[in-house]
């Protein structure tokens, strides 16, 4: 069960790199978890610290890469992500989408997402507004400019209001209808309990061989 | 009926239910396990007191994590802790479920992408899933096979389908034969430098052509490995006899009128003469020279025979951007030939590159030569532990020893690296694998793709140089 998202006010960060992929949102070393949680402080780990991000590392003796957005302190507790295109490319890991909310991301806007991250974050709860590149760039503008600047999202209006600037976003129905009422996936799908073994039942028959190692497994 | 593509044709197989939101409730035949991306999925099935749907759907076997040395104690001879348990756990988890493993000291252990089709557990017409992006590798074989993550690991656990919106039908067309010294990895990425790792996005690809039918199964898998470079979470080739002998006698493949069964409809799996693609490409198999890779994103690759770019080259100020990060990234200089740049470490294998035939490559590029002595380290990982045994069989072992390349057991090794095996800051690499981010291969190690063959040419030379060109 997700988090339900209605609307989110925040300030936000701009991360001014294209194709960010998930290998610098949450790097390999802290993929050995059996946990969905404990990944905040190894978000953008390689860009973060100037040191190598050792898994169990005590974020406090890291040392700080103060020449990275999300460490300028106007940026401090920001839980707006403004990126580029392609965002979250890459490999399927979703310890980035939980790395991105433990951090205190409710939302990342930009022009385009990879596919699996997509999806992924909807599972999570993790609202991705896709925007127009020149709306971007308006963006990147504007909380360049002014410090502490804070946007307004309002999921069931499909609004982005901030200080001079408004955006009206697109959001499928079914997605938009997942995030705001947090719905469980597995729940929703077993629902379908009957459909699923009428299927199987006939696809056995068409396409035995998908089955063969059904009496297999102990 | 309307005419419809390969993918298409799968996707209709397996619909359970069309939503009133628009989304299908698509039935998956086969689910893929391995240990970084499936604990978090187990523990929320035992949390919510669920089990699996159907167990003879999943197949796990540990690869990210495990070392590839001194593979001899199993699990027990796993140093680092934390990825001890990840394996632990996995085992734990197959058991508990009753889910067939090939464990750690399995000899058919290998990357989950070796070992499905190795097992014929990969069958043409299937939807395939597992907690890993490469799955599309599995498209090869005419299924419909693409990454997903650990929620949709537990999702598949649980109810044997995944929620999905149907993506778009891309077409690639390679006509042609590819030239002397090149292989499918150099199609590929001759593919992903003309269209972007974000060309493909929302799309499934259908790879078609002269030049793609001749490529054996291997090749073809090593094709549909990089789908997801380009984009794409999907990338599949049509059934023809190439796809039919390799699957036959596969050990978890039909036999007798089962399979004659099975043949006759994966003898359909073949998008339909006039069947429509929302987008097509065409590229001449003729054109494509062995391919290096000299950035940070596996779009920014180039000729063994061209320099590396300049920010001016691009008119993308995004792309102007990439190149300059990407310059200073990988301590590079705009004009400079990418065939001089030297390597410090080599690393044939990965689900990419893991397979017989690589090695095979490789192994002819290296009879007779010897590393050079610039080179820390060159290592040969097969993909799985009867990739390994063939190559033995064959000798291969031998002529990677006398090169002087290091033979380890299989696993993914340093591809990413969460094992020991891996890049030291400031270092490069020759490496078969698919991904050249920042860090990849360690942290702030420097990645340069290529084939098998061009790998073991750039040991053998100590930087890169055209395979066809070695003395
Ligand atoms: S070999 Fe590399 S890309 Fe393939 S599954 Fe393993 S880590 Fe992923």
């Amino acid at each position: 069960m997700i988090e339900a998202f209605e609307h989110h006010e925040g300030t936000v960060a701009p991360l001014d790199r294209a194709n960010v992929d998930t290998d610098q949102i949450i790097p390999k070393q802290f993929l050995k978890s059996i946990r969905r949680t404990g990944f905040g402080d190894n978000l953008f780990d390689a860009w973060r610290y100037l040191d190598e991000g050792v898994i169990g590392k005590n974020a406090n003796e890291r040392r700080i890469n103060h020449d990275f957005v999300l460490n300028e302190p106007r940026y401090a507790g920001s839980s707006i992500l403004l990126a580029r295109g392609n965002f979250g490319c890459g490999s399927s890991r979703e310890h980035a989408v939980w790395a991105l909310q433990e951090y205190g991301f409710r939302c990342v806007i930009a022009p385009s997402f990879a596919d699996i991250f997509f999806s992924n974050s909807l599972k999570n709860g993790l609202l991705l507004i896709v925007l127009e590149k020149n709306l971007v760039d308006e963006l990147f503008g504007i909380v360049q400019l002014e410090e502490g600047y804070s946007l307004r999202v309002d999921l069931a209006g499909q609004t982005l209001r901030g200080p001079g600037f408004a955006a009206d976003f697109e959001i499928e129905p079914e997605r938009k209808r997942l995030l705001m009422q947090g719905l469980d996936d597995i729940g929703a799908t077993l629902a379908h309990a009957d459909a699923i073994r009428d299927f199987e039942s006939r696809h056995r028959q068409r396409m035995p061989w998908v089955f063969s190692r059904d009496g297999n497994a102990s | 009926m309307a005419t419809r593509t390969v993918y298409d044709k799968i996707w209709d197989a397996h619909v359970v239910a069309e939503r009133d939101d628009g989304m299908t409730i698509l039935y998956v035949d086969r689910h893929l396990l391995h240990e970084v991306t499936s604990p978090q999925a187990f523990e929320g099935l035992a949390q919510a007191g669920r089990s699996p749907w159907r167990r003879g759907a999943n197949l796990a076997t540990p690869d990210h994590n495990v070392p590839t040395t001194n593979r001899s104690r199993g699990v027990e001879g796993i140093e680092d802790a934390v990825a001890k348990e990840q394996v632990v756990v996995l085992d734990d988890n197959c058991k508990r479920y009753g889910i067939e493993q090939f464990e750690m000291t399995d000899r058919r252990q290998g990357i989950v992408h070796v070992i499905g089709p190795e097992q014929g557990a990969t069958l043409p017409g299937m939807t395939i899933v597992c907690g890993d992006s490469h799955t599309s590798t599995h498209g090869a074989f005419a299924a419909l096979a693409h990454g997903i993550g650990t929620s949709e690991v537990e999702l598949v656990l649980a109810t044997q389908c995944l929620v999905q919106r149907k993506s778009r039908n891309m077409r690639i067309i390679v006509e042609g034969h590819l030239p002397f010294g090149t292989s499918a990895k150099d199609m590929i990425l001759a593919i992903i430098r003309a269209i972007g790792t974000a060309g493909a996005t929302g799309h499934a690809i259908e790879y078609a052509g002269s030049a793609v039918r001749a490529l054996s199964m291997e090749a073809r898998m090593t094709l549909c490995n990089m789908s997801i470079e380009a984009g794409a979470r999907a990338g599949l080739v049509a059934v023809d006899d190439t796809t039919l002998n390799y699957v036959h006698g596969r050990p978890f493949a039909p036999t007798g009128a089962m399979w004659d069964r099975a043949e006759d409809y994966w003898r359909t799996l073949v998008s339909d003469a006039d069947a429509d693609f929302d987008t097509e490409l065409e590229l001449d198999a003729a054109g494509i020279v062995p391919q290096v890779t000299w950035g940070t994103s596996p779009e920014l690759v180039l000729g063994i025979d061209e320099n590396v770019p300049a920010p001016d080259d691009f008119e993308d100020p995004a792309k102007r951007e990439l190149c300059e990060r990407a310059l200073t990234y990988m301590d590079l200089e705009a004009g400079r030939p990418i065939a001089s740049v030297p390597v410090d470490r080599v690393f044939i294998g990965s689900c990419t590159n893991g397979r017989i035939e690589d090695l095979r490559a490789a192994a002819a590029v290296l009879d007779g030569r010897h590393v050079a002595n610039s080179v820390t380290q060159a290592m040969a990982v097969p993909g799985s532990g009867l990739v390994k045994a063939q190559a033995e069989a064959e000798g291969l072992d031998e002529i990677f020893r006398s090169a002087g390349f290091e033979w380890r057991d299989p696993g993914c090794s340093m591809c990413l690296a969460m094992n020991d095996d891996r890049l030291y800051p400031g270092e490069r690499s020759a490496a078969t694998s698919n991904r050249n981010f920042e860090g990849r291969q360690g942290h702030l190690g420097r990645t340069h793709l290529v084939s098998p063959a061009m790998a073991a040419a750039a040991a053998v030379a100590g930087h890169f140089t055209d395979v066809r060109d070695l003395p």
